[in-house]
């Protein structure tokens, strides 16, 4: 299991891109969305971080996605890399 | 003739009597650096008229004021051809009641001319103007170029008032606009900002997608059968379309073909191409760029065009109908090859047809270069949420990863098959793009028509729904 003791970010607000960040957080996963695209892809976007964060076994985090239009695998990357940053052995 | 000079934009107004209820018009050639519309608007509102209907070539960011001048129903009603995102967010919101009317390029002329949309009082912002009111955009701190737009404007309204930062001894040599149609004239400290109104540059993008785009789009023109002497093309400013004309020009030079004219809004890739000898004019109802204004000043094929002759369908003829090859975006483009420039991804007014639906009707090859998808969003859809222009008039969509021909068009097709490129049914861009992207959920659209899209010929081909 995984644990976010720092807040860290990864990704940019570029377009196409997203800017994730993590943040320590008690009981749980929370998930913030806000993406240009809401209203096409807002579910496959909370779907995502969901998963990654699944796979790589975070249970406990405030995750905030502030998306540009990122593809789905852009989403998973930046998720995963915003993790690596703030975990605990990193 | 000094009698025409007025002190202050008010008393202009007052002498020409503007009344509630009428109509005023403005040009865009100033585009986002235009001082005028907004100078203009503030003066008509401490004057207390109301319910005016501005009938506008372009609306752009630089008039959010007008949201207030809305809101106080000093404007109840717009027509226009164009209006930026801004702007358009609000009235997508609802800010009006009225539902504003877009037109095209060419449309809004016909209608002004018909008698349909008719002007009551119209500003001409000039950059040069006489006493008399003779004006030309060629000159002056606040240089534009082309008046192009402001022709119907200046011949057929009530009152025309010409606005200038730049007076002049009479005569003034050189006058796009004479003053037999001038009313009064204005001396103000400045119609604009010249940062604004042209960009010192315009720029070939360097984005690798765009960059493979623009080589297919030569491609496709090289092998239309169209690219020979006597060639006619019009562009965009987009960086794609640059591009376009860049390579465009290198394929001239090198196979030796001299065209004719090119036409439109014009960019310094174009005056380059002009001054190279690919054309043997330029045709301009609106110059883009510094180089372009500079061109149009000094070069006599550089030649300033109106908006009836550049594209009105009441015009005994225009430029837009001599064209071979014209090159335009899209913000979404569906399976029966329909485009929308008006609203975003969202349905939020962002654009306006321009010379879009003009110069698709005109030109014998009218081709749409749009990425497959931009910010997650395909640009295939099965439904535009808006038809600016129809799929009728739409010969070919370029993308990076194939092209796709209205099959209205056999003999294109079979022509760019036979040149080994890579030809796909638009159905099958469609499901490329959404491979990658995932298929976007469905906009709802507002209960409330927020506007009405008017073809060129003067029929309604589609309403704009609130956000």
């Amino acid at each position: 299991m995984k644990k976010i003791i720092r807040s860290a970010t990864a990704g940019t607000l570029e377009s196409s891109d997203a800017l994730v960040t993590v943040a320590p957080h008690e009981n749980g996963v929370v998930i913030e969305v806000d993406s240009v695209v809401q209203k096409q892809f807002g579910e496959e976007i909370f779907r995502a971080v969901e998963e990654t964060l699944r796979a790589l076994e975070v249970k406990d985090a405030r995750v905030s996605v502030v998306d540009r239009g990122a593809l789905d695998c852009v989403i998973r990357a930046r998720v995963e890399t915003a993790v690596l940053r703030g975990e605990e052995d990193a | 003739m000094a009698g025409k000079l007025v002190k202050s934009i008010r008393e202009a107004i007052q002498l020409a009597g503007l009344k509630d209820g009428m109509s005023i018009s403005f040009h865009h050639h100033l585009r986002n650096g235009d001082y005028t519309l907004n100078l203009v608007m503030h003066e008509i509102a401490a004057l207390g008229v109301k319910e005016l209907t501005l009938n506008a070539s372009s609306l752009f960011d630089t008039h959010a004021e007008l949201e207030e001048h809305i809101e106080n129903r000093v404007v109840t009603k717009i027509n226009t051809n164009y209006m930026s995102s801004g702007l358009g967010r609000r009235i997508s919101e609802g800010l009006m009641e009225a539902p504003v009317s877009f037109r095209t390029h060419g449309g809004r002329p016909r209608d002004i001319q018909l008698g349909i949309t008719p002007i009551d009082v119209a500003f001409i912002a000039a950059p040069t103007a006489d006493c008399a009111g003779n004006c030309s955009g060629k000159f002056g701190p606040s240089a534009c170029g082309s008046l192009g737009y402001a022709f119907p404007d200046a011949m057929y309204a009530k009152k025309v008032i010409v606005i200038t930062d730049n007076l002049v001894d009479y005569p003034l040599k050189g006058w796009s606009i004479p003053e037999i149609y001038v009313d009064y004239v204005v001396r103000v400290d400045a119609i604009g900002n010249p940062q604004g109104i042209v960009s010192g540059t315009t720029k070939i993008t360097r984005d690798p997608v765009g960059l493979i785009m623009a080589q297919t789009a030569v491609k496709v023109i090289k092998h239309s059968g169209l690219l020979k002497d006597g060639f006619s093309f019009q562009t965009g400013a987009g960086g794609a379309s640059l591009a376009a004309a860049s390579y465009l020009k290198n394929v001239m030079l090198q196979e030796n073909i001299r065209g004719s004219f090119a036409s439109g809004g014009i960019t310094g890739y174009l005056v380059d191409m002009l001054e190279a000898g690919c054309f043997e004019s330029l045709m301009d109802v609106q110059c883009f760029d510094l180089k372009a204004v500079e061109s149009i000043r000094k070069n006599p094929a550089h030649q300033e065009i109106s908006a009836m002759q550049y594209a009105s369908p009441a015009a005994k003829s225009a430029v837009v109908d001599n064209l071979d090859v014209v090159i335009l975006g899209a913000t979404e483009i569906d399976t029966d090859f329909n485009v929308n420039v008006h609203t975003d991804s969202s349905g939020y007014i962002m654009g306006g047809s321009g010379g879009h639906s003009d110069t698709a009707a005109g030109a014998k090859l009218s081709m749409i270069i749009a990425p497959l998808f931009r910010a997650r969003l395909p640009i295939v859809t099965d439904h535009v949420s808006c038809i600016s222009t129809p799929g009728r008039d739409i010969d070919v969509l370029v993308t990076q990863r194939g092209v796709a021909v209205n099959p209205k068009n056999q003999e294109l097709m079979l022509r760019l098959k036979d040149a080994g490129l890579n030809v796909m049914d638009i159905q099958q861009l469609k499901a490329v793009a959404e491979r990658i992207t995932g298929k976007p959920g469905h906009l709802t659209r507002g209960e409330r028509k927020v506007a009405e899209v008017i073809y060129r010929d003067g029929t309604v081909i589609d309403s704009i729904y609130s956000v």
